[in-house]
Protein backbone atom coordinates (compact mmCIF):
# COMPACT_ATOMS: atom_id res chain seq x y z
CA UNK A 1 0.00 0.00 0.00
CA UNK A 2 2.93 2.39 1.13
CA UNK A 3 4.61 1.25 -2.40
CA UNK A 4 1.61 2.77 -4.28
CA UNK A 5 2.08 6.29 -2.77
CA UNK A 6 5.56 6.46 -3.27
CA UNK A 7 4.20 5.35 -6.84
CA UNK A 8 2.20 8.46 -6.82
CA UNK A 9 4.42 10.75 -5.51
CA UNK A 10 6.95 9.82 -8.05
CA UNK A 11 4.21 10.37 -10.79
CA UNK A 12 3.74 13.87 -9.25
CA UNK A 13 7.23 14.43 -9.24
CA UNK A 14 7.85 14.06 -12.53
CA UNK A 15 4.35 16.18 -13.51
CA UNK A 16 6.33 19.14 -11.84
CA UNK A 17 9.10 18.81 -13.80
CA UNK A 18 6.96 18.87 -16.75
CA UNK A 19 5.56 21.97 -15.45
CA UNK A 20 8.74 23.76 -14.64
CA UNK A 21 9.47 23.11 -18.02
CA UNK A 22 6.19 24.28 -19.98
CA UNK A 23 5.93 27.40 -17.48
CA UNK A 24 5.59 30.54 -18.97
CA UNK A 25 6.77 33.28 -16.92
CA UNK A 26 9.45 32.96 -14.74
CA UNK A 27 7.13 33.02 -11.23
CA UNK A 28 5.90 30.02 -12.95
CA UNK A 29 9.16 28.15 -12.78
CA UNK A 30 9.93 29.31 -9.25
CA UNK A 31 6.32 28.28 -8.26
CA UNK A 32 7.03 24.66 -9.86
CA UNK A 33 10.34 24.35 -8.36
CA UNK A 34 9.10 24.97 -5.24
CA UNK A 35 6.08 22.27 -5.16
CA UNK A 36 8.88 19.65 -6.65
CA UNK A 37 10.79 20.85 -3.47
CA UNK A 38 7.83 20.05 -1.09
CA UNK A 39 7.28 16.94 -2.66
CA UNK A 40 10.95 15.77 -2.78
CA UNK A 41 10.45 16.06 1.21
CA UNK A 42 7.09 14.10 1.27
CA UNK A 43 8.88 10.74 -0.98
CA UNK A 44 11.69 10.97 1.54
CA UNK A 45 9.75 10.96 4.23
CA UNK A 46 7.49 7.86 2.51
CA UNK A 47 10.70 6.32 1.45
CA UNK A 48 12.24 6.21 4.91
CA UNK A 49 8.87 4.64 6.34
CA UNK A 50 9.45 1.61 3.41
CA UNK A 51 13.04 1.46 4.03
CA UNK A 52 12.49 1.52 8.16
CA UNK A 53 15.13 4.30 8.58
CA UNK A 54 13.57 6.26 10.55
CA UNK A 55 16.97 8.97 9.84
CA UNK A 56 15.68 10.16 6.64
CA UNK A 57 13.42 12.25 8.56
CA UNK A 58 15.81 14.63 9.81
CA UNK A 59 17.00 14.85 5.72
CA UNK A 60 13.48 15.79 4.80
CA UNK A 61 13.28 18.19 7.65
CA UNK A 62 16.44 20.05 6.37
CA UNK A 63 15.83 19.89 3.02
CA UNK A 64 11.78 21.23 3.55
CA UNK A 65 14.29 24.60 5.29
CA UNK A 66 16.74 24.39 2.06
CA UNK A 67 13.76 24.64 -0.28
CA UNK A 68 11.79 27.22 1.33
CA UNK A 69 15.29 29.74 1.71
CA UNK A 70 16.15 28.83 -2.34
CA UNK A 71 12.74 29.93 -3.09
CA UNK A 72 12.98 33.02 -0.87
CA UNK A 73 16.36 33.76 -2.62
CA UNK A 74 15.72 33.52 -6.21
CA UNK A 75 12.27 35.94 -5.47
CA UNK A 76 14.50 38.61 -3.87
CA UNK A 77 17.37 37.89 -7.36
CA UNK A 78 14.41 38.69 -9.74
CA UNK A 79 12.45 41.36 -7.49
CA UNK A 80 15.72 43.44 -6.94
CA UNK A 81 17.87 42.24 -9.62
CA UNK A 82 20.96 41.37 -7.60
CA UNK A 83 21.20 39.76 -4.17
CA UNK A 84 21.08 43.06 -2.02
CA UNK A 85 24.70 45.12 -2.12
CA UNK A 86 27.43 43.96 0.12
CA UNK A 87 28.92 46.63 2.25
CA UNK A 88 32.30 47.22 -0.07
CA UNK A 89 29.94 47.95 -3.14
CA UNK A 90 28.17 50.63 -0.75
CA UNK A 91 31.30 52.03 0.21
CA UNK A 92 31.44 52.59 -3.18
CA UNK A 93 28.52 54.58 -3.68
CA UNK A 94 28.73 57.34 -0.99
CA UNK A 95 31.24 59.37 -2.85
CA UNK A 96 32.30 61.76 -0.33
CA UNK B 1 -1.51 -6.40 8.16
CA UNK B 2 -5.21 -5.82 8.62
CA UNK B 3 -5.21 -4.31 12.05
CA UNK B 4 -7.42 -0.99 11.70
CA UNK B 5 -4.96 1.69 12.01
CA UNK B 6 -2.73 0.77 9.75
CA UNK B 7 -5.60 0.01 7.17
CA UNK B 8 -6.51 4.30 8.08
CA UNK B 9 -2.95 5.13 7.64
CA UNK B 10 -2.64 3.89 4.29
CA UNK B 11 -5.93 5.55 3.10
CA UNK B 12 -4.59 8.72 4.42
CA UNK B 13 -1.14 8.15 2.60
CA UNK B 14 -3.11 7.23 -0.65
CA UNK B 15 -5.48 10.31 0.04
CA UNK B 16 -2.76 12.83 0.36
CA UNK B 17 -0.88 11.32 -2.87
CA UNK B 18 -3.99 12.15 -4.49
CA UNK B 19 -4.33 15.67 -3.45
CA UNK B 20 -0.98 15.95 -4.12
CA UNK B 21 -1.96 14.97 -7.86
CA UNK B 22 -5.47 17.12 -7.84
CA UNK B 23 -2.73 19.96 -7.02
CA UNK B 24 -0.55 19.15 -9.75
CA UNK B 25 -3.35 18.94 -12.22
CA UNK B 26 -4.60 22.70 -10.58
CA UNK B 27 -1.44 24.15 -11.65
CA UNK B 28 -1.53 22.70 -15.45
CA UNK B 29 -5.02 23.30 -15.77
CA UNK B 30 -5.30 27.35 -14.60
CA UNK B 31 -4.99 29.73 -17.19
CA UNK B 32 -3.11 32.40 -14.86
CA UNK B 33 -0.29 32.31 -12.64
CA UNK B 34 -2.29 33.56 -9.78
CA UNK B 35 -4.58 31.14 -10.24
CA UNK B 36 -1.74 28.51 -10.72
CA UNK B 37 -0.33 29.72 -7.53
CA UNK B 38 -3.77 29.33 -5.60
CA UNK B 39 -4.16 25.83 -6.93
CA UNK B 40 -0.72 24.88 -6.18
CA UNK B 41 -1.12 25.66 -2.35
CA UNK B 42 -3.45 22.74 -2.14
CA UNK B 43 -0.31 20.31 -2.25
CA UNK B 44 1.01 21.72 0.87
CA UNK B 45 -1.79 22.09 2.56
CA UNK B 46 -4.09 18.68 2.08
CA UNK B 47 -1.59 16.62 0.23
CA UNK B 48 1.15 17.52 3.18
CA UNK B 49 -0.94 17.21 5.87
CA UNK B 50 -2.83 13.76 4.74
CA UNK B 51 0.48 12.15 4.07
CA UNK B 52 1.90 12.98 7.45
CA UNK B 53 -1.44 11.77 9.41
CA UNK B 54 -0.68 8.74 7.75
CA UNK B 55 2.86 8.32 8.39
CA UNK B 56 2.00 9.27 12.24
CA UNK B 57 -0.43 7.11 12.60
CA UNK B 58 1.78 4.11 11.09
CA UNK B 59 4.68 4.94 13.70
CA UNK B 60 2.90 5.25 16.91
CA UNK B 61 3.80 7.55 19.57
CA UNK B 62 7.78 7.58 19.56
CA UNK B 63 10.71 9.98 18.50
CA UNK B 64 9.57 9.66 14.55
CA UNK B 65 5.81 10.84 15.55
CA UNK B 66 7.70 13.95 16.72
CA UNK B 67 10.34 14.53 13.83
CA UNK B 68 6.80 13.80 11.82
CA UNK B 69 5.03 16.60 13.03
CA UNK B 70 7.76 19.16 12.84
CA UNK B 71 8.33 18.33 9.56
CA UNK B 72 4.50 19.28 9.15
CA UNK B 73 4.45 22.18 11.16
CA UNK B 74 7.04 23.61 9.19
CA UNK B 75 5.58 23.32 5.87
CA UNK B 76 2.20 24.24 6.57
CA UNK B 77 3.92 27.72 8.14
CA UNK B 78 6.51 28.18 5.34
CA UNK B 79 4.92 27.37 1.98
CA UNK B 80 2.49 30.13 2.43
CA UNK B 81 4.87 32.51 3.27
CA UNK B 82 6.97 31.55 0.15
CA UNK B 83 3.49 31.69 -1.98
CA UNK B 84 3.26 35.08 -0.10
CA UNK B 85 6.37 36.08 -1.62
CA UNK B 86 6.04 34.95 -5.32
CA UNK B 87 2.82 36.62 -5.55
CA UNK B 88 4.62 39.85 -4.58
CA UNK B 89 7.26 39.54 -6.11
CA UNK B 90 4.83 38.51 -9.15
CA UNK B 91 3.12 41.55 -9.04
CA UNK B 92 5.96 43.58 -8.24
CA UNK B 93 7.42 42.04 -11.45
CA UNK B 94 4.44 43.76 -13.72
CA UNK B 95 3.00 40.42 -14.13
CA UNK B 96 -0.76 41.29 -14.01
CA UNK B 97 -3.62 38.79 -12.99
CA UNK B 98 -6.11 37.75 -15.83
CA UNK B 99 -9.37 39.51 -14.59
CA UNK B 100 -12.93 38.47 -16.18
CA UNK B 101 -13.70 41.08 -17.82
CA UNK B 102 -10.44 41.69 -20.65
CA UNK B 103 -10.75 39.60 -23.49
CA UNK B 104 -7.04 38.68 -23.96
Amino acid sequence: MVEFTILLILLSMLLALISAAIGETVYDKILAVNIFGTITVLFIAVYGFVTGRPDFLDIALVYALISFVTTIAVLKFFEYGDMGKSSTDREQDIDI
Amino acid sequence: MNDPVYLIACCLLILGAVFVLIGLLGVFRMPDFFTRLHAASIIDSMGTLLIMLGLMLMSGINLITVKLFLILLFILITTPTAAHALAKSALHGKLKPKLGDDKS
